[in-house]
């Protein structure tokens, strides 16, 4: 049972981790706008679109996290 | 009044919105139907482009309305001045961001759509759609092509572009919802983990635990309910504080003083290792709290966007004439004196006389009339008006805010400003609460003192933990946001709690009559004289754009004008029989008279009575004079109708009242609602109206301007008793506005809808009767709520001054009565089951 002076800190710091990812994901904007994006993943892709990734996408998704 | 022959579905539906096709716009030879010119505009392009298939395909099911094209040329939006204030560089590659406010956005189709402008203009990265505010955010490469081309080509696809000017308020409001949600999600960790914790805690408790796993857990509690209390629960110890300093008791500050308390106390105990410990219930108290704020400022979000678009009624730019040429100049920098173009199918951008130039405008944003009013050189126009028939040009005598369209948005931004905070339900029993709470807790400790001082402040803590009004906290929040949630999927737009507690107590309902009670468009109300010669006075009307002639497109039977389905044919019960197509020639228009022609060799002549008259060849019978009396005295247009030069008809043209209108009149009186309607049309109309829906007389004001307006609903307030009105114009907004609550119908201004408490998404008024009932219901749940919670409440008081209160015992009732009030909430029937669009 002693083991739990170790597993009792250790789970506590996994749950502060998951707290940590959702606290950056609040900061990248992921829920700014719930109304959105549950439709936005109703629509496709349009061919041709993937590919490899356009640097300004980095600079429009920075500006997005105003 | 007659009834009027009902708006059938034409035979055709609109190729882009779906809407039924306006007989006279069917094209026979034609495979694509349009209703109007917006519709054809954006069809024509998504085709070119290629997006026809991806947009209709989502659509369809999805309440579509007609494209509104405008056709303008968004140079301002290049100004320097505009760049400065609104647009923003990005660091790389020398992009740009801004923000633009769309009209028209409404289903996923849109959102698809506005985000394919990469498609449609290659200078564009990325268009994100938010469909809850209808902005834009775009990204482009001005070096590759100018904003006013991406608005123009926002334009081509039937959405309005604006620029937005709250930009700055919503980054603001963002960064304040992100902070909140960032509290929650610590809380929510922390609650979770420390009831963990005291689950083993208490499973412990009959056998007893070793000493060092003991101390180990109630540690492990204290340290993690640390940045709950110091962190997550700030906002509630700042409201307390900010209470205590206005002097009133605030419903935060039981729940801050419980918290200290607890939190302090439990801390004690765990220092010296013995006593109760209540970090769990505080910890979830903390959590629940923060979800019924954060469900509390959702729901305020809308409202708080009132007035953004109040500045979208008027046109921003104005051609301006200088000589032989014309230019575009940005509103800001059209001066009095200069000379505005206006071409026909355009607004107003101005305040100003009329030069050169004849046409009709659209008034019904400034006075809610519904018939076109006929303007000429020298008539004085207002801004926000349409002009609906041929080029004007008009001498400026006031631009923007100068306007009489903006004076009337600066009255209902400052009656906005001005409305008083509602004093909500909770927040009324709160004070009672507190006083009660922090009563009880001293004469616990009163009584106990004198019995057993050790066991004294821990009984009395355990009282003021244990009434901490979690339960209460979300009692009206819940019930609120439950009861929109359910309205919202019925069509029914309500901005926020204090909206539906205002509608349900029953008062003055104030209606406006045109596009409220009345359909709002111009209809056949009424043919005195020869019934065959309706096709034919059809026939000659549908070669006139004239908006009055469009009364008469529902009589001509579609055999006339395009093959249709059996079925529409076949449903026209109160018109002539359809027949073979009419031969319609030498038609000629006298421009704010009438319209002759031959229609299958008959020589007809239709219009004003002097117009018609003086071309008969004998004075017109009594009955047609009578018959021309009555339709002016119920405020409808009459039209005389000659044939060979022989008076043969008089028809009378009107706004046609909603079918419903009547039995939710009647319901609302049912339920104890005073109905007024107030109105800016003809009393003479409004008049004839009410007495189709069986209100009295008294009852009746019209050629009420929007000034007028808001002076009755002001006079009605100050004489008690709350007011709700009911209006669809933007010479509503500022009455909806300083009404207890305001109520918008589909169909009406952006602007008085976005002013409105409530918005009647269907079209119709039979969801005004939905709304009072459920807004009744709601205040019923809430009610219920209140009582549940405080019920739980005094249970809890008893045990803890009977000192037969346990942590455990907390524990377990906190979360108890929290989810009574949620399942009440939610089970509750409000308002009915969804629509199915």
């Amino acid at each position: 049972m002693s083991v739990l002076y170790l597993l009792l800190p250790l789970a506590l710091l996994l749950g502060a981790g998951a707290v940590g990812v959702f606290v950056v994901a609040l900061r990248r904007g992921q829920f700014d706008d719930l109304e959105t994006p549950p439709r936005r993943m109703l629509l496709d892709d349009e061919r041709g679109v993937v590919g490899p990734p356009d640097p300004r996408r980095r600079a429009v998704a920075a500006d997005a996290e105003r | 009044m007659t009834a009027a022959p009902p708006a059938e579905p034409s035979a055709r539906a609109c190729s882009h919105c779906g809407l039924p096709v306006p007989r006279g716009l069917i094209e026979a030879a034609a495979s694509e139907q349009f209703c109007c010119a917006g519709c054809r505009t954006v069809w024509s392009l998504l085709r070119a482009e290629g997006l026809d298939e991806g947009f209709y395909r989502l659509a369809e099911g999805a309440a579509r309305a007609p494209a509104r094209v405008s056709g303008r040329r968004y140079l301002e939006l290049d100004d320097p001045a505009f760049t400065a204030r609104y647009v923003r560089p990005l660091p790389q590659r020398g992009l740009c961001a801004t923000e633009l406010y769309l009209e028209g956005v409404h289903c996923t189709a849109c959102l698809w759509l506005v985000e394919r402008l990469p498609r449609l203009e290659p200078g564009v990265v990325e268009a994100r759609l938010e469909l809850g505010r209808s902005v834009v955010r775009v990204v482009w490469d001005p070096a590759r092509l100018p904003l006013s081309r991406v608005a123009r080509a926002l334009d081509r696809l039937g959405y309005a572009a604006h620029p937005y000017r709250a930009a700055e308020a919503q980054r603001l409001r963002r960064r304040e919802d992100r902070t909140l949600l960032a509290r929650i999600a610590v809380a929510g960790a922390v609650a979770g983990n420390v009831m963990l914790l005291a689950a083993a805690l208490y499973a412990g408790l009959p056998a007893g635990m070793e000493a060092g796993y003991e101390a180990l857990f109630r540690w492990a509690s204290l340290l993690l309910t640390l940045p709950a209390v110091l962190w997550s629960a700030a906002p509630l110890f700042r409201a307390a504080l900010g209470g205590l300093r206005a002097r009133t008791l605030h419903i935060d500050l039981p729940v801050a003083l419980g918290i200290v308390v607890g939190f302090v106390w439990g801390a004690v105990n765990t220092v010296r290792g013995r006593g109760d410990i209540y970090f769990d219930s505080l910890a979830v108290l903390i959590f629940l709290l923060l979800v019924g704020r954060w469900l509390h400022r959702r729901q305020q979000r809308r409202a708080a966007d009132a007035t953004e678009l109040l500045f979208a009624l008027t046109p921003r730019s104005a051609r301006v004439v200088e000589g032989e040429r014309s230019r575009d100049a940005p509103i800001e920098a059209v001066l009095p004196g200069m000379v505005v173009e206006v071409r026909a199918g355009e607004s107003l951008p101005v305040d100003g006389i009329v030069r050169v130039g004849a046409s009709a405008l659209d008034t019904a944003l400034l006075s809610g009339e519904a018939r076109p009013v006929a303007v000429e050189s020298g008539a004085l126009v207002n801004a926000g008006t349409v002009n609906l028939e041929a080029r004007l040009l008009i001498e400026v005598t006031a631009a923007g805010e100068q306007t009489r369209v903006a004076q009337l948005m600066a009255r209902v931004e400052e009656q906005a400003r001005r409305r008083a905070p509602i004093v909500e339900a909770a927040d009324r029993v709160a004070g009672y609460f507190v006083a009660a709470a922090l009563l009880l807790a001293a004469l616990t400790l009163a009584w106990w003192w004198r019995v057993d001082p050790r066991a004294a402040i821990d009984h009395a803590l355990a009282l003021l933990v244990v009434t901490c009004p979690c339960a209460l906290g979300l009692a009206t929040p819940l019930a609120v946001s439950a009861a929109i949630g359910r309205a919202a999927r019925r069509g029914i737009l309500i901005k926020g709690g204090d909206a539906l507690e205002r509608l349900a107590r029953p008062g003055l309902l104030l209606l406006d009559k045109t596009g409220t009670v009345t359909t709002g468009r111009v209809t056949l109300s009424r043919w005195v004289g020869d019934e065959t010669l309706r096709r034919a006075v059809a026939a000659l009307e549908s070669q006139s754009a004239h908006v009055l002639a469009r009364a008469f497109a529902a009589d001509l039977a579609p055999a006339a004008a395009a093959p249709a389905p059996p079925a529409a044919a076949a449903s026209s019960a109160p018109r002539p029989s359809p027949g073979p197509p009419l031969l319609v020639c030498d038609v000629r228009e006298t421009r704010g008279s009438g319209l002759e022609g031959r229609v299958d060799g008959v020589a007809l002549v239709v219009g004003a009575e002097c117009f018609v008259v003086a071309r008969c060849s004998a004075a017109p019978p009594a009955w047609a004079a009578s018959a021309a009396q009555l339709a002016a005295e119920q405020g409808l247009t009459p039209v005389w109708v000659a044939c060979d030069g022989a008076l043969r008809a008089v028809a009378a043209l009107g706004d046609a009242l909603r079918p419903e209108a009547r039995a939710v009149i009647d319901a609302a009186r049912a339920a104890g609602w005073r109905v007024a309607l107030l109105s800016g049309d003809d009393p003479r109309a409004v008049a004839a109206v009410g007495q189709a829906l069986g209100l009295a007389a008294s009852e009746c004001q019209g050629a009420a301007s929007p000034e007028d307006k808001l002076a009755r609903v002001q006079r009605e307030r100050a004489g008690g008793g709350p007011v709700v009105m009911v209006g669809d114009g933007v010479n509503d907004a500022a009455a909806l506005v300083a009404a207890t609550a305001g109520v918008a119908v589909q169909g009406g201004a952006e602007a008085s809808l976005e002013v409105a408490d409530a918005y009647l998404g269907r079209p119709g008024l039979a969801a005004l009767t939905e709304l009072l009932v459920g807004a009744r219901a709601t205040l019923r749940v809430i009610r219920l709520n209140l009582a549940l919670s405080l019920g739980y409440n005094a249970v809890a008081a008893v045990l803890a001054m009977t000192g037969r209160i346990s942590p455990l015992l907390a524990a377990v009732l906190m979360p108890l009565s929290s989810l009574t009030v949620v399942i009440v909430s939610y089970r509750a029937r409000t308002f009915g089951p969804p629509i199915r669009s």
